[in-house]
């Protein structure tokens, strides 16, 4: 894994110009779901958020080659974070947006200052020691947190001080989308500028970047830090949608299933992320339903499949049908 | 004082069935460098086939102990042929997912076979009861699970430091490609090391059903367990898991005694703190 994607981003002397269609695929996409569905908006806001989650461990994993079990420590905090904020100092949730996203990052920078010092199973191990610290904190903190009850009661004002949170999730879902939107737009900014291919780098070899003169430890605890900030995003749109923030989401399971996720949609692009996620959820949503247990075989094999034969994921097989039909038409073209 | 030996025989024992599970994994991730999640996996279908065969077919706890261990042996090795073989050249994330990929079906298995109740493995009357010494009580069952650790240590400890199979694992340790060009057969020492460890965990897994009882979550639910003992006593190492085994169990079971507020982190920051300040573990080497 040496090469280096760039997706078609072009390098100016402006700075690094990223094509929108990406974006306005997502936002088309969301805005067709709204339509359609609009019984299964409070599912459908769910998928969002998960989505903003892997999209921000897509870019510590993806990007950074970070292999984390521990990346829902900064989503739950996130989640507490906005639910405390908005309950005891300011309701506007685009603050309690901002005020999480810190949160998130502020704990990512602290807890990768130790375990980055660290890679492979010891760092896996770290974090996984570190979420269920974290869950054990707020579980125990039950005055400030709510225990395992969560912390429930969150009520956020209105948006833009005019859009009010109504009772069928509309309001949430359009502000989830829009975050979500943003997001990926900062997100693919940041790993087209020079900080992403340095991730990148790191990712493919370690040693080189610091032959070149690279400080690969203070990249990783950048990059950390910013998953952590996107992470703490998504936990606050969680918070803020459903009205409580919980333990659940500060779990081992859940850093877990969100790696299942990335892994399916594909690791190396971001997209993959959204792509997994979608796909993962839908999938459990239907299969759950008729038995937990046999929902997990077909995530199992999906799992054991994916990782033996597609190591892509989805998205990278749909690149490489991509690029041969894409080759087999200009072949074509060129014959007389 | 009391409280002392209390704490101590329950750590201790607790301390050896984690030692009995765990170094297989340790073994297998030192000689193979691959992280197999699964493993947990393997003491669990040792525990309920175990369960089958006494409750099924009134096999007594000897009996279901041997063929449960063999069967997981056996079972393991087209897992290693099939699966794990493909990965070991891959990175460690690929490793992990795979092997959690084969802990969700294990769980699907397992719950779709037996229920996903918790199966009860019950153990033969002779080991119900207690000894007591110098008016402290000490159960007979713990007693079993700690001369079955010190028993495993030892023969594995004799496997891998005096016969010519044992010589031949240090050798792929320490550089496989020339432990191959001088003629190991390494393909095949690694299929006997994962079955020799899968087996393991399966025995770890029967011994210790009455502390880490059978339920279908029990691979997932432990896994954390397991790995702590493994990277806090530093991969591949009997003594260093040993230690760890039982060093976690101590103070896990301490936690439970003294402090019951933080009893569910205290092994977590013991790791925490150990991992943080020996990257590698309490007796890994430097890689």
């Amino acid at each position: 894994m040496s090469e280096i994607v760039c997706d078609e981003a072009e390098r100016s002397p402006m700075g690094v110009q990223v094509p929108l269609w990406r974006e306005a695929v997502v936002l088309g996409l969301g805005l067709a779901a709204y339509y359609t569905f609009p019984d299964d908006l409070a599912f459908l806001t769910n998928v969002l958020v998960t989505a903003l989650f892997v999209l921000s461990l897509s870019l510590v994993l993806g990007q950074a080659g970070i292999a984390t079990l521990g990346h829902a420590a900064y989503f739950g905090i996130g989640g507490y974070a906005a639910g405390l904020f908005a309950i005891h100092t300011l309701s506007d949730p685009i603050a309690g947006l901002l005020v999480a996203g810190g949160a998130g990052g502020v704990a990512a920078l602290l807890s990768g200052l130790v375990l980055l010092r660290t890679h492979g199973l010891t760092f896996l191990m770290l974090s996984v020691a570190f979420v269920q610290i974290c869950h054990e904190v707020a579980n125990r903190a039950a005055r400030i947190t709510g225990g395992d009850d969560g912390l429930s009661g969150i009520v956020p004002g209105p948006l833009f001080g005019a859009f009010d949170f109504d009772l069928y999730g509309r309001t949430a879902y359009l502000y989830a989308l829009g975050v979500l939107v943003i997001s990926y737009l900062v997100l693919r900014k940041i790993c087209e500028a020079p900080f992403g291919l340095t991730c990148r780098g790191i990712r493919s070899d370690r040693l080189r970047i610091s032959a070149l003169g690279g400080n690969v430890y203070l990249h990783l605890l950048a990059v950390f830090s910013l998953g952590g900030v996107f992470a703490g995003f998504a936990g606050a749109l969680s918070a803020q949608s459903a009205g409580v923030a919980g333990l659940s989401g500060l779990s081992f399971a859940f850093s877990g299933n969100a790696l299942v996720m990335l892994v399916l949609g594909g690791v190396r692009k971001l997209h993959g992320a959204l792509v997994g996620t979608i796909v993962f959820m839908v999938i459990q949503h239907i299969a759950a339903t008729i038995n937990p247990y046999h929902w997990l075989f077909i995530i199992g094999a999906m799992l054991i499949g994916s990782v033996l034969v597609l190591p892509t994921g989805i998205v990278g097989l749909a690149d490489t049908i991509a690029i041969s039909v894409r080759r087999r038409v200009q072949r074509r073209g060129r014959e007389p | 004082m009391n409280l002392a030996i209390s704490i101590l025989i329950d750590g201790v024992s607790y301390g050896m069935v984690l030692f009995i599970i765990s170094i297989g994994l340790s073994i297998t991730m030192g000689l193979l460098r691959v992280i197999n999640m699964a493993h947990g996996g393997f003491a669990m279908i040792g525990g309920f086939i175990a369960a089958f065969a006494t409750a099924r077919f009134g096999a007594s706890f000897e009996v279901a102990l041997v063929v449960s261990v063999v069967a997981v042996a056996m079972l393991s090795i087209p897992i290693e042929r099939l699966l794990m073989r493909r990965v070991y050249a891959r990175d460690e994330l690929d490793q992990t997912l795979l092997t959690i990929g084969m802990i969700f079906v294990m769980m699907a298995a397992v719950n779709l076979m037996f229920g996903s109740t918790v199966t009860a493995l019950r153990i033969p009357d002779y080991l119900a009861g207690s000894i007591t010494v110098a008016d402290h009580t000490f159960p007979k069952y713990r007693i079993l699970v700690l001369g079955a650790g010190l028993g495993v240590a030892a023969g594995l400890w004799y496997l891998i430091e005096r016969t010519p199979f044992g010589i031949q694992v240090r050798a792929a340790v320490d550089n496989a490609s020339i432990a191959q060009t001088v003629g190991v057969d390494t393909p095949r020492l690694y299929t006997l090391a994962f079955a020799m460890g899968a087996g393991l965990a399966a025995l770890g897994g029967v011994i210790g059903a009455q502390l880490l009882p059978m339920e279908p979550g029990y691979a997932l639910k432990y896994l954390v367990l397991f790995l702590a003992v493994v990277t806090v006593g530093g991969l591949g190492t009997v003594g260093g898991t040993l230690a760890a085994a039982l060093l976690l169990g101590v103070i896990d079971t301490a936690a439970k005694y003294l402090l019951p507020d933080i009893a569910s982190v205290a092994l977590f920051l013991a790791m925490f703190v150990v991992l943080s300040l020996r990257p590698n573990g309490l007796f890994g080497r430097m890689s």
